[in-house]
Parts: structure tokens; C-alpha cells; sequence
């Protein structure tokens, strides 16, 4: 008997109990949809977390320095000293505080980075108008300050900012640039800022020394050498290897992936669950469908349906549900996906991988669970199955 | 031809064992009409079962035009029902989902024959129980005697060499009990060996050849003038 006409006899047969069939689907739509819609929130949060690491800036290090005196801190020369040290781009070092901006009557509480000239390629910043802090600006510990997007629209709403004169805790300070908008990343947001010079900074913050420095290597095979000479010129500083922290973006990376990874899979593994539990619903139907029909299967081996024959038919009678099930739950899932990406602001990915592993997994319970069934019709015995009522 | 020799069939409950068919021998030449007789128990549905390939019998040997088909396998016998027998019920076991003509067609697709020619044929098998006007309708749109002729038209349509009919009438009234009989008296005269299998003395009759079966041996075969 012909695929095509089992295929068109299993369609007939799903519309003439159509709601017993939508139950039995539902299982497949609810499981196949749950993983899209599950795997696509931990890929799309892989996505993002992933592109705001890079967003940070590439090949990039970091230096914390973690000792409470000042001591255990670095100084600005001690650190331009690095400079020399090979397969080294950029150092930008960072003084960081709090600090209240004020314009007219708007206050507006912020966080503050003390950074040299070079920081805004090795953290991958945009001036969007205006400048950025100029060497200069360092030397001559110049009252200037670079405003994050946030703070701007906070104390400006939409007018130009560059130009104007701000009081930071209380000093005069020229805004000389806006920086252009970057999203938040783990260390908090990237917009909700001002830059001014780091010796300004030292001043204005009454800091000793600098906490973190952010290193640019030359590129992405220079940053493990690069880490390990910072670990070498800081152990030697410290004699305590628990006193400072040199961290690498793409240990971050590997890190955050594969956390995300475990995450995704996680979700992925429960929704699966519920796939599994559509096949066994499946199955119950199957059964029932084969009991149901023990006599048409006495009448088609009566007259020359061999095993297979009976087999193959129930099998894709399983198989037409369970593919059923598994288009209209990508539908949904993919919808779902969408609906959550737009009302909750999550960023969620559907990957044509993820939709075929769902539907794939839908037909393999499918023959896994259509099996026993239809294997139970085709051993049937033709005379008992002919003289049931 | 068909030819039994020696055919039993033993059932086994605990330690007695049941011979529903008790060392029988028959043969039937073909283009041969008979009727296969009995009450209820006598055993005559399990020689139909026999002959018409759905079982196979515990001792003797079935030679089907000179095949010996007592020791095949479930899937074997299958083939050969499929295309040395045709079957009509008395209940006349059409599949209710499927329209006339799908009905008729459905030994011809077991057989893996191509579209084209399996509709062809089943046409035209319609067309001589004379249901021409009713192929696509499905069983539940039917009488009880268009019924048994589309039945009769798919046990046609294989172009089967052997006719096994049990109580084709049975569930008919008497106008198309007379309908179907002389379909069936017609196939036989165009040279298919046709089996019935009754208990309607009225419908064996029709028969040029009454076989009696009693407790699972044959007690009697006579030709019917």
C-alpha cells in the first residue's frame, strides 16, 4: 500500500476524532513548542551576555587590584611603566567613585571613572558629540568630563550637552563629549557614567591610588602571555597572590558560555520531558486506535496485508500525529518566542538547529512510541481479529 | 485445484485435545461449484479457514493448485490469499472509511500493483456486479445487497482463481440473497471455482456439488443434479 494513501487514510482518520486527536497532539504541540520557546530565552541570553563581553572591548584584560591600603594600590607611572612590556596595545587605567552631578537645579547621582586618553579604545567607547579626554586633559589635570548617554538625558533631557558647565560634587567641570550608547554589561551599566581625567579624578575623589586598569593586548594570541606577565609584575609587587585579580575577557567568555550553555540545555532537557510525555500519550491512543480497529486489520490481512503492510500503517499513523504536532508546536513555539522577546524585553533566538532538533525528536517519539502499537496490529491473528464485534 | 489430504485440526485445552477437523481429504477440480454444509460446531468454518489460507493445519498436507501451502509462513499465506482467493463474507467486511471503488482496490494495492491498472480493474469489477453508479460512495451509503456486491466485486478484482464464500446471503434479505447468488453462479460459469459455505440447504443447492461435514468429518459428498 502506498505511503501517500496510508498518509491520506491517517489524515482522514485524525479528522474523524478530531478532538481525541488534538488531545493526543497536544502533548507533541505543548513539548515541541516548550523547547523552542525554552531554548530560545537561553540562547538569546547567551546572545546578549555574550556580545556585551565583547561589547567591553577586544582582547581586553583586567586588573583589580583587591588590598584596602594604598599601598596594595598601583600608581599612575607604575603603571604607564607596562607600556614597555611586550604585545601591549592600550593600558587604561580607572579611578572609580561616586559622584553627584549638578546642572541648574538637576541633580543627579552617577558613577564616576577617572581615565586616561587611551581608555576609549580599550574599552571600545564611541563619542557620539563632542571630544574625548585629550592627553592634555590628563597632564594639566583639566576640569573636563565626558557624559554617558543616561546622565545626559537625565540632566539635559534632549538638548546638546557639550558645551556646558556641570558642578561634580560641587566643582566647576566643561562637558566636553557624550558618549555614544552601549547597554549595561555584568559591571553594571555603561551609560550611567562620566568620564574626567584620572589625575582630575584623583583630586576631585581624594584617591589614593588606582584600583583597575584595563589592558588591550596586541591581539587575541598575545593575551595569555600578556596575563602572565601581569601576574608576574603583580606577584612581585604584592607577594600575595590573593591581593589582586587579572582577568581575561575571553576566560570570561568561556566562562559565561559555558554557564549559559548549561543553562540552555537545562531547559531544553525539561521541555524535552514534556515531549516525552506527548509520546506516551501517543501511545495510549495508538493502542487504543488498534483495538479499535482490531477487525479492519482482520479484513486487510484477509485479503493480503502482510505484516509490514499493517505495520507501516500504524506506524505512520503515529508518525502523521506526532509531525503534526511537531509543525504546529514550532509555530507556536516560534510565536511564543516572539511574544516573549517583545512583551517582556527578553532577548530570545530561534535557531533553525533548535526547530529541527524539536521537530526531529517529535517524530523519533513518534516511531518510538507508534512502534509497540503497530507492531501490536500487525501480529494480530487474522481469524480472532475477523470474528471481533 | 484444490486438494486436502488427511487435514487435522487439533486445539489443545489442558490435557484434552479437540480435533475440529478430523483427518479430512478433499479435492476440488477447478471451475467446480460446491457447498460446504454443516451445523454450527461442525467444523466448517475451520476447513473454510483452511482452505481459504487463514490458518494452517496441525497434520496433512493442502496442495493448492500443486503448491503445498500447510507449512508456509503467516506472511506466505497472506500473498497467496491475496491472490488465489477471493473472500465474501456474510457480514461483508467492507473497511467503512474507504469509498466502493477504494474497497475493491485494496487487495490490488497489497499486491503492489500501479495505480492506473489496479483502478482500471476495479472498475471494471464494478461494473459487473453492476455498480457502476455507486463507486464512490462509502459502505454506510449502501444497502445490504450493494454491499455484498461490491464485496463480491473486490474479491473479483484480483482476478482470484478461487471464489470462498461464507454465507454470502446471510445477512440479506431474500431479493438480494437472489441477486448475490446468481453473481456468484455467474462468476462459477466463467470459470472460477467457487466455494460456499452454509448452512442454507436452499443455497446449497445452487451448488453442482454438496460436501456434509459433521464433527470435524466429512459425511457426505454428492453431486447435485
Amino acid at each position: 500500500m502506498g505511503v501517500w494513501q496510508i498518509i491520506k487514510l491517517a489524515i482522514a482518520g485524525i479528522k474523524a476524532n478530531k478532538m481525541r486527536s488534538f488531545l493526543t497532539m497536544l502533548g507533541v504541540i505543548i513539548g515541541v513548542a516548550a523547547v523552542i520557546v525554552l531554548v530560545s530565552i537561553g540562547e538569546g541570553a547567551s546572545k546578549s551576555v555574550t556580545a556585551r563581553i565583547e561589547g567591553m572591548g577586544s582582547n581586553l584584560i583586567s586588573v583589580t587590584m583587591r588590598g584596602s591600603q594604598s599601598s596594595a594600590l598601583l600608581t599612575y607611572e607604575e603603571v604607564q611603566q607596562w607600556k614597555e612590556r611586550a604585545g601591549i596595545l592600550g593600558l587604561a587605567p580607572v579611578i572609580n567613585g561616586n559622584v553627584s552631578v549638578k546642572y541648574g537645579s538637576n541633580t543627579y547621582d552617577t558613577s564616576l571613572e577617572g581615565v586616561n586618553e587611551e581608555y576609549r579604545q580599550v574599552r571600545n567607547h564611541t563619542v557620539q558629540a563632542g571630544r574625548f579626554i585629550l592627553p592634555m586633559d590628563v597632564s594639566l589635570r583639566q576640569k573636563v568630563v565626558l557624559l554617558g548617554t543616561e546622565v545626559a538625558a537625565e540632566l539635559f533631557g534632549n538638548m546638546n550637552p557639550v558645551g556646558e558647565t556641570v558642578k561634580l560634587n560641587g566643582t566647576n567641570f566643561k562637558v566636553v563629549g557624550l558618549l555614544e550608547e552601549k547597554g549595561s554589561e555584568s559591571m553594571g551599566s555603561n551609560d550611567d557614567k562620566v568620564l574626567i581625567p584620572l589625575t582630575t579624578a584623583e583630586r576631585l575623589l581624594n584617591s589614593k591610588g588606582i584600583r583597575s586598569v584595563y589592558i588591550q593586548a596586541e591581539s587575541a594570541e598575545m593575551v595569555d602571555p600578556v596575563v602572565a606577565q601581569l601576574d608576574n609584575i603583580l606577584y612581585r609587587k604584592t607577594n600575595d597572590a590573593e591581593s589582586y585579580r587579572v582577568f581575561n575577557q575571553a576566560e570570561m567568555l568561556s566562562t559565561v558560555n559555558e554557564v549559559t550553555g548549561t543553562f540552555t540545555a537545562m531547559l531544553g532537557g525539561i521541555a524535552a520531558i514534556s515531549l516525552l510525555v506527548g509520546g506516551i500519550g501517543i501511545m495510549n491512543i495508538m493502542l487504543v486506535s488498534v483495538t479499535e480497529r482490531t477487525r479492519e486489520i482482520g479484513i486487510r490481512k484477509a485479503i493480503g496485508a502482510k505484516r509490514k503492510d499493517i505495520l507501516r500503517q500504524f506506524l505512520i499513523e503515529a508518525l502523521v500525529v506526532s509531525s503534526s504536532g511537531g509543525i504546529i508546536g514550532i509555530i507556536l513555539g516560534i510565536g511564543g518566542a516572539n511574544l516573549l522577546g517583545s512583551v517582556m524585553s527578553m532577548e530570545t533566538v530561534v535557531s533553525i538547529k533548535v526547530m529541527a532538533l524539536a521537530f526531529g525528536f517529535s517524530l523519533f517519539i513518534g516511531i518510538v512510541f507508534g512502534l509497540y502499537p503497530a507492531n501490536k496490529a500487525a501480529k494480530l491473528n487474522p481469524i480472532e481479529a475477523l470474528r471481533f464485534e | 485445484m484444490i486438494k486436502l489430504v488427511d487435514i487435522s485440526k487439533l486445539y489443545h485445552t489442558g490435557s484434552v485435545t479437540l480435533a475440529a477437523l478430523n483427518k479430512v481429504n478433499l479435492e476440488i477440480k477447478n471451475g467446480e461449484m460446491i457447498a460446504i454444509i454443516g451445523p454450527s460446531g461442525s467444523g466448517k468454518s475451520t476447513l473454510m479457514n483452511m482452505i481459504g489460507c487463514l490458518d494452517v493445519p496441525s497434520e496433512g498436507r493442502y496442495l493448492l493448485e500443486e503448491r503445498e501451502v500447510s507449512r508456509l509462513k503467516e506472511d506466505d499465506l497472506s500473498e497467496i490469499r491475496n491472490k488465489k482467493i477471493g473472500f465474501i463474507f456474510q457480514s461483508f467486511n467492507l473497511l467503512p472509511k474507504l469509498t466502493a471503488l477504494e474497497n475493491v482496490e485494496l487487495p490490488l494495492i497489497y499486491r503492489g500493483m500501479p495505480a492506473a491498472e489496479r483502478r482500471q480493474r476495479s472498475v471494471e469489477a464494478l461494473h459487473m456486479v453492476g455498480l457502476s453508479d455507486r463507486m464512490y460512495h462509502k459502505p454506510t451509503e449502501l444497502s445490504g445487497g450493494q454491499q455484498q456486491r461490491v464485496a463480491i466485486a473486490r474479491a473479483l478484482a484480483g482476478d482470484p482463481p478461487v471464489i470462498l464464500a461464507d454465507e454470502p446471503t446471510g445477512n440479506l434479505d431474500s431479493r438480494s440473497g437472489v441477486e448475490v447468488m446468481e453473481i456468484i453462479r455467474n462468476l462459477n460459469e466463467n470459470g472460477k471455482t467457487v466455494i460456499l459455505i452454509t448452512h442454507d440447504m436452499e443455497i446449497a443447492r445452487q451448488a453442482k456439488r454438496v460436501i456434509r461435514i459433521q464433527d470435524g468429518s466429512i459425511v457426505s459428498d454428492e453431486e447435485v443434479a
